[in-house]
This record gives C-alpha cells, sequence and structure tokens, in this order.
C-alpha cells in the first residue's frame, strides 16, 4: 500500500489563447487532507485539476507533490500516482467494469490477469459493486458507474485523488452513495482535492476551502471560516447564491 | 421459336449452368473469396494505419494519408488495377514471377484501403474527447490510450460501413481478370464471361451473379444486425447481477496517511 503526500500549487498560470484562464493559483493540500474547492463556473477550477495532473501543461508556476516539484516528471509516470474522477465518469463503454479497473493494473503495472481480477474485484468490493463486475457500464445506474470509476483511480493505489463535479451529473438520490464513498476515503487519509457544489459536504468532509474567481483563488481556509465568516464580498456573494 | 422462349434459353439454360458449375465451385468461388478476403485483411491493415496517419498531429503524416485517400478513392478501379497489375508486372516479375494474382490484391488492397481508411477515421474522431482524458489521467500514454481506448471504440462504430466496404471488395474482385489470368485463377465472373462467350449464351455469367449475391446478400444483413445492434445494445449477456442499492458503500482500505 502507499501513502498518500502532500499536494501544492505555487502561483500557476495558464490561457488558452488571449483566455487566462488561471491566473497565478496558490493551493496547499497537506498529506491526507481534504481541500474542497468552490467557486462560480468558468472560474477556471476543472482546468486547475487538469494542470495538478498535467493533463494541461501550466505556462508557468509550480505543482509539488511532497515538496518536489513534478514538472519535470514523466507525465504519464506522474499521472499513475495521481487519481483522477471526472463529472462524466469516462468510463470505457466497451470493456466491462471487470476490465475498466483492471486495464490500467494489467498494461501499466503489469499485474497478471488472476492478481489483476482478484485487487479490481476487492476495489470494487470497497465501492459496494463487487456484484457488477461483469456488467457494463451502460448497464448501471450514474451513482454505480461513479463509483466504478473512483474503485478505478484507487486501483492504481495513488497518493492523491482528483474529483471534477463527481456529482454534479447525478440524480439526486445517488449522490448520497457518492458522497459517502468520497467521506470514507478523506477520513481513510487520502490526500484529496474536490471541486464540488456540494456545500454540505465541503463543509462536513473538507479540511480547506478554497474559493476560485476569475482563475485565483481569493480565500481560503477551514470550512468554518469560509462559510461563516467569509472576508471577500464576491466570496460572500457566491455563498448567498448556492446556500 | 418464339422470341420470349430465346430470351429465356439466353438467361435461363439450365443445361449450359450446370455445364460451368464445378468449375465455378471448385476454382471460382475460391479464387474470388481468396481476392477478397485477402484485399480486405491487407486493406484494413493499411485502412487502419491510414487513418491513424490521418489524424495523427504530424503533417508529415497527415498530408501523405490525405493524397494518397483522395488519389485512390477518386481513380476508377479498373485503372488501378491496371496500371498496377501492368505497370508493377515487371518488378512482380523478379520477386515471384509471372503470376498476376498477388499485384491483383496488392491493387484491391490498396483501393480498399483508402475507403476503410476513412471509414475507420471517421470512426475514431467520433469517440469522445473524454474517453482520451478518461485513460490519460489513468496514466495511459497518447498510443496506448489510443490503441486501447479510442480505436477499438471507433472502429466498432463504423463496422456496419466496414461490412459494406467488404462488399464492395467483392465485386471489385472481378476487376482483376484484366491482368489475363490462367485458367486455374479465374475467379467467378471470369469463369462465368468465358463461358458465355463460348457457348454465346449469358447463363453461365448469371449463375455467377447468382455467386455473387449468395456472398453479398447475407453480408447486408450482417450490416444490419450489427448496426441494430449498436443501435440498440447488445443483449444482456452476463447474468443478470445481483442488484444492491445505490447508497452507503462501505469503504474500508484506503491508503494509510495521517489520519486526522
Ligand atoms: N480545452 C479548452 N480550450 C479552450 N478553453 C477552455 C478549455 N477548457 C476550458 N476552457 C475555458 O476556460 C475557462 C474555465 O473553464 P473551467 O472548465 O476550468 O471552469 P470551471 O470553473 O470548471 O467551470 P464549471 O463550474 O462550469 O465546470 C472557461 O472560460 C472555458 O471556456
Ligand atoms: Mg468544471
Amino acid at each position: 500500500m502507499t501513502t498518500s503526500v502532500s499536494l501544492e500549487a505555487r502561483d500557476v498560470h495558464l490561457a488558452f489563447g488571449p483566455n487566462r484562464v488561471l491566473r497565478g493559483v496558490d493551493l496547499t493540500v497537506r498529506r491526507g487532507a481534504t481541500a474542497c474547492v468552490i467557486g462560480p463556473s468558468g472560474s477556471g477550477k476543472s482546468t486547475l485539476l487538469r494542470t495538478l495532473n498535467r493533463l494541461i501543461e501550466p505556462d508557468r508556476g509550480d505543482v509539488l507533490l511532497d515538496g518536489r516539484s513534478v514538472l519535470g516528471d514523466d507525465p504519464d509516470a506522474l499521472r499513475q500516482r495521481i487519481g483522477m474522477v471526472f463529472q462524466q465518469f469516462n468510463l470505457f463503454p466497451h470493456m466491462t467494469v471487470l476490465r475498466n479497473v483492471t486495464l490500467a493494473l494489467r498494461r501499466l503495472r503489469k499485474l497478471g490477469e488472476d492478481e489483476a481480477d482478484a485487487l479490481a474485484r476487492a476495489q470494487l468490493e470497497l465501492v459496494g459493486l463487487a456484484g457488477k463486475a461483469n456488467s457494463r457500464p451502460a448497464q448501471l445506474s450514474g451513482g454505480q458507474q461513479q463509483r466504478v470509476a473512483i474503485a478505478r483511480a484507487l486501483a492504481l493505489k495513488p497518493e492523491v485523488m482528483l474529483f471534477d463535479e463527481a456529482t454534479s451529473a447525478l440524480d439526486p438520490e445517488l449522490v448520497k452513495g457518492v458522497l459517502a464513498v468520497m467521506a470514507d476515503l478523506s477520513a481513510a487519509g487520502m490526500t484529496m482535492v474536490v471541486v464540488t457544489h456540494e456545500m454540505g459536504f465541503a463543509r462536513r468532509v473538507a479540511d480547506t476551502v478554497a474559493f476560485m474567481d476569475r482563475g485565483v483563488v481569493l480565500e481560503a481556509g477551514p470550512p468554518e471560516a469560509i462559510f461563516e465568516r467569509a472576508e471577500h464580498p464576491r466570496l460572500r456573494r457566491f455563498l448567498a447564491q448556492v446556500l | 421459336m418464339d422470341p420470349l422462349s430465346t430470351l429465356w434459353e439466353t438467361f435461363f439454360d439450365v443445361d449450359a449452368m450446370r455445364e460451368a458449375l464445378p468449375e465455378m465451385l471448385t476454382v471460382g468461388l475460391p479464387n474470388t473469396l481468396i481476392l477478397a478476403v485477402s484485399a480486405a485483411l491487407l486493406g484494413s491493415v493499411l485502412g487502419l494505419l491510414l487513418a491513424v496517419a490521418g489524424i495523427s498531429r504530424s503533417r508529415w503524416l497527415r498530408w501523405p494519408a490525405r493524397v494518397y485517400t483522395d488519389v485512390f478513392r477518386g481513380l476508377p478501379a479498373a485503372a488501378t488495377i491496371l496500371l498496377i497489375g501492368v505497370g508493377l508486372a515487371p518488378l512482380g516479375m523478379q520477386v515471384w514471377g509471372p503470376d498476376p494474382y498477388p499485384l491483383g490484391i496488392l491493387a484491391l488492397s490498396l483501393i480498399a484501403a483508402a475507403y476503410i481508411g476513412e471509414i475507420f477515421r471517421s470512426g475514431i474522431q467520433s469517440v469522445e474527447a473524454a474517453q482520451l482524458e478518461g485513460a490519460r489521467a489513468l496514466g495511459f500514454s497518447w498510443s496506448d490510450a489510443m490503441r486501447l481506448v479510442i480505436i477499438p471504440q471507433g472502429v466498432r462504430r463504423v463496422l456496419p460501413a466496414w461490412v459494406n466496404q467488404l462488399i464492395a471488395l467483392i465485386k471489385d474482385s472481378s476487376l482483376v481478370y484484366f491482368l489475363g489470368l490462367v485458367a486455374s485463377q479465374r475467379e467467378l465472373f471470369r469463369i462465368g464471361q468465358d463461358y458465355a462467350a463460348t457457348t454465346g449464351n449469358e447463363s453461365a455469367l448469371l449463375l455467377a451473379g447468382l455467386f455473387y449475391l449468395a456472398l453479398t446478400v447475407p453480408l447486408t444483413h450482417v450490416v444490419n444486425w450489427i448496426d441494430g445492434r449498436l443501435r440498440h445494445g447488445r443483449p444482456a449477456t452476463a447474468p443478470a447481477d445481483e442488484d444492491e442499492d445505490d447508497t452507503d458503500p462501505a469503504l474500508a482500505g484506503a491508503p494509510e496517511g495521517d489520519r486526522r
């Protein structure tokens, strides 16, 4: 089993052409801590997550795992250390649930079939889906699909987990099950960055809440400070809208 | 004889058909199948390479793929087969002798590759970018993600169009008769035509036509079947998994980190 590590973004900048989406983002997540990122649509939350695992290369700034810059690392190897869960799950529809989880174990970790299957089944068991191993993603509910996606990421024993609005595409009654998995993972000591609109989750689970607006983290702090004693007017306005 | 029965005799002379049948079965059919199947295999492999080159980020791959596709789709199949079969014959002579067969297969493959490449390319490009992102986020390189996740899905989506291309290949395989085949190499069409020429009766050619239909019509139904399956999803193969509710999954073993 691996150990989770601390994560830090320092002055991260990124522009898509003339559109300066990230304008100097700073974010620090202690080892084993959970940071929730909140903020209005288009503020750059998803883009920030993608620069953390270098699905997008930042133009400027630094990303550190365990205090060490990862921008010089092999990006594919880096992404094996960082699990990511998407709003739309991004499961592979042409494979069974089990194969979705074993693909990276077998091709990247070079595990044998039996070992990979056993590991994947154990991971599916943990998210309550042991019985769905042979189903296709399309045969599952959205909530179940998202839990498979989480199991798929966790099977690689990541040191950090990134969640991009993992419950936004789900029917309301399915949200709870996915949030429960995420809360358990947080309590078990995974370092997590969670972009979310679920303010209740942020309040209960986060160690740090970071408010992003127009490409910067405008305000960050423990949930009580953010939700009860917000300083910045824009954050207060945002909270007034979503709470 | 009245004109109607003359017409009937011209196309449906059972004796003429019976005479041509053994050779069609033992020589023509196998040859047609060899030509079509080997060109389908080679054409599909080349087509896949063309498709990947066509979506490459390097223009040094994209450009040649584009030009190749335009040329081989734009020329009449008969012209391409003659150009390659006759034009490369001296070269073929040195490699495998006077046999026009390999060049015929090559020409058919090169033509099919242009069409199949376009089919595969459109399928691959129809796969959502999120699939690539999902694979890359797991740590797969771009080429592994393409090979394991994107291409299998893209190709699956265009299987009906691909089967249509196989149908076209079966029909186009008749064109290699241009290259002058020896008796044992003749495919269905050539045998039918030879019998028709010697007897002055078209019945053998009609019989060849029936053979083509026997090959192609079932394939069109395969197309429809695949199409339906892609549209409505595959019938549930796995035995229905036991139902599980969507709430409260227990999560125990996560990484050992700081307990808070
Ligand atoms: N691949 C891309 N190419 C060009 N522009 C992009 C790309 N991805 C995002 N953007 C732009 O970057 C800005 C921030 O987008 P991003 O998805 O990071 O916002 P967000 O905070 O996640 O919003 P939401 O809450 O709606 O998900 C938007 O203006 C968006 O149009
Ligand atoms: Mg987003």
